[in-house]
């Protein structure tokens, strides 16, 4: 079982400028499944995501104490180089963020920091990641053309296969598909079951249906703490606390 | 009173407010115009001043603000971009960085006589550059530093968050998402503000009068190190220290005409740098 862990977090505590945002959270985030975190807004669980890519690391007055391992080692430890971290862990942000180049040179940006890639390279690596985010027959024909015209659902997948393009080992989505209509949203969706052969995934949802639907595990967050993690159908099933059981019937949120 | 005449007045009164600023510039312009278009011609502007300067064209004038710009810009253009580089993504806010805002605030405060006061003690005599194109340069550039800075760091905060983001998300490095996710956006904002800037600087006349511009020289500067003639010093000269100034007040008009297009070129010019950029960003 062991083996299967990706990364696992040990009493992790976080606070902006002194207040507390996460309080000891310790959870697995096992290998090639899709871990939903889920929460009323507030519950910590945006901030939790971040923590995993060391994102967190550029905010004013953020202060992290406790573990995260990945593949062992502590992300957190001084050593280690956070610039490595992010290449190994990508993230997918809520509000799709395609910057203003073409197409190509989106998916291509995070080859060109100092990578030995050649063009030709290059060139490939943008179709397979392309390909891989479900994006490819759509923008085939228009790779130079600016990433801004693509509707907002192709922008997302976009930037899924921007941080495809540097082969992460692990992706985190922070709530991907919260901005998109119901078509575009089943097309992430999809292309989220299909990328969890290759990746670990850990998605922050607002949607409990969604967390139903791609997750294989889900972690139920409620004011900056932990309240319970297992198997998504347990979790919609028969949760362990009341707490988790009331969010998911709708009784608050 | 009734609720929508009040609204008509007040709308009113913004109107004229408006309309005002528009007829003083309107007479400004046609003023000027009018009475320096008569001595414009190729001649007037690739010629020196002859006879005393009641004769001759300003080109000697024009070559000398050009370069003094030139100098500005060179100085001012590079310093006020890290300045403003630093400011806005790394200078964590603190004691010193509100100090370093507050200096700023207060240097674009500073009227203009004292920069060209400061510019004799630093470059005339200190530096020991001597009264030249080049310490009126460096002075007008210190003049301009905090609106480029200011104007520089305006672009970098119109970039959005996510783009930093989404490059330190792909395992850029801080400064490698600046230089290629950040400044490629705000340099067209920093040229609109830099350009507005030079114009301003280089209508000036208190800052060159003691570190550089001369009444009149006879050839054109050789090297940085000579002084030169400006287009505003020359205007000044030609509306108040000649010794015929009824005869010379058409060619002092055409000074100003040309100075004046001078400016409206650079103002335009940063129209339309902020235009291509905004149909760029657009897609």
């Amino acid at each position: 079982m062991e083996e299967n862990v990706k990364m696992s977090v040990h009493n992790l505590q976080f606070y902006y400028s002194g207040v507390p945002a996460l309080k000891d959270v310790s959870m697995k985030i096992l290998k090639n499944r899709v871990s939903a975190l889920i929460g009323p807004s507030g519950c910590g669980k945006t901030t939790f995501l971040r923590c995993l890519n060391r994102m967190n690391d550029i905010v004013e007055g953020a202060r992290v104490e406790g573990n995260i391992l990945l593949d062992g080692v502590n992300i957190y430890d001084p050593e280690v180089d956070v610039v490595q971290i992010r290449r190994r862990v990508g993230m997918v942000f809520q509000k799709s963020n395609p910057f203003p180049k073409t197409i190509f040179e989106n998916v291509a940006y995070g080859l060109k920091i100092d990578s030995p890639l050649s063009k030709r390279e290059i060139a490939d690596r943008v179709e397979t990641s392309l390909k891989d985010a479900a994006l490819w027959n759509e923008v085939a024909d228009r790779l130079h053309q600016s990433a801004m015209k693509l509707s907002g659902g192709q922008q997302q997948r976009l930037c899924i296969a921007r941080a495809l393009a540097v082969k992460p080992e692990v992706i985190l989505m922070d709530e991907p598909a919260s901005a998109l209509d119901p078509i575009a949203t089943q097309k992430i969706e999809e292309l989220i079951k299909d990328l969890k052969t290759r990746y670990t995934i850990v998605i922050v949802t607002h949607n409990m249906q969604q967390a139903a639907r791609v997750s294989d595990y889900t972690a139920f967050f409620y004011l900056g703490a932990l309240i319970e993690i297992d198997r998504t159908e347990k979790i919609f099933t028969n949760p362990a606390h009341k707490r988790t059981e009331d969010y998911i019937t709708g009784r608050f949120g | 009173m009734n609720k929508k005449l009040t609204e008509k007045i007040g709308f009113l009164l913004l109107y004229l407010a408006a309309i005002l600023v528009l007829i003083f510039l309107g007479i400004i312009l046609l003023d000027v115009f009018s009475k320096g278009i008569g001595v414009l011609s190729w001649k007037f502007l690739s010629q020196p001043p002859r006879q005393g300067m009641t004769e001759g064209g300003i080109f000697p004038a024009i070559l000398g603000t050009f370069l003094v710009s030139l100098i500005t810009v060179v100085f001012a253009v590079p310093l006020g971009m890290f300045a403003a580089i630093y400011l806005n993504e790394y200078a964590r806010p603190g004691k010193m960085t509100r100090l370093i805002r507050l200096a700023i605030r207060n240097l674009s405060g500073v009227p203009s006589i004292v920069y060209g006061l400061f510019g004799v003690v630093l470059f005339v005599q200190m530096m020991k550059f001597g009264t030249s194109i080049l310490s009126a340069g460096l002075t007008l550039g210190l003049l301009t530093l905090p609106w480029t800075i200011t104007a520089c760091e305006e672009a970098l905060k119109t970039v959005p968050k996510a783009y930093r983001e989404g490059a330190l998300a792909l395992g850029a490095t801080k400064w490698h998402s600046i230089r290629t996710n950040v400044l490629p956006y705000a340099i067209p904002g920093m040229l609109t503000g830099v350009i507005l800037g030079l114009a301003r600087a280089a209508g000036e006349t208190a800052p060159i009068l003691f570190t550089g511009a001369a009444f009149f020289i006879p050839h054109l500067p050789g090297s940085l190190f000579d002084q030169f003639m400006a287009l505003p010093y020359h205007l000044y000269i030609l509306a108040t220290q000649h010794h015929a100034i009824e005869k010379v007040r058409p060619i002092a008009y055409g000074t100003a005409l040309v100075l004046l297009g001078l400016i409206l070129l650079l103002s335009f010019s940063a129209i339309w740098v902020r235009y291509r950029y905004r149909q760029k960003m657009r897609g």
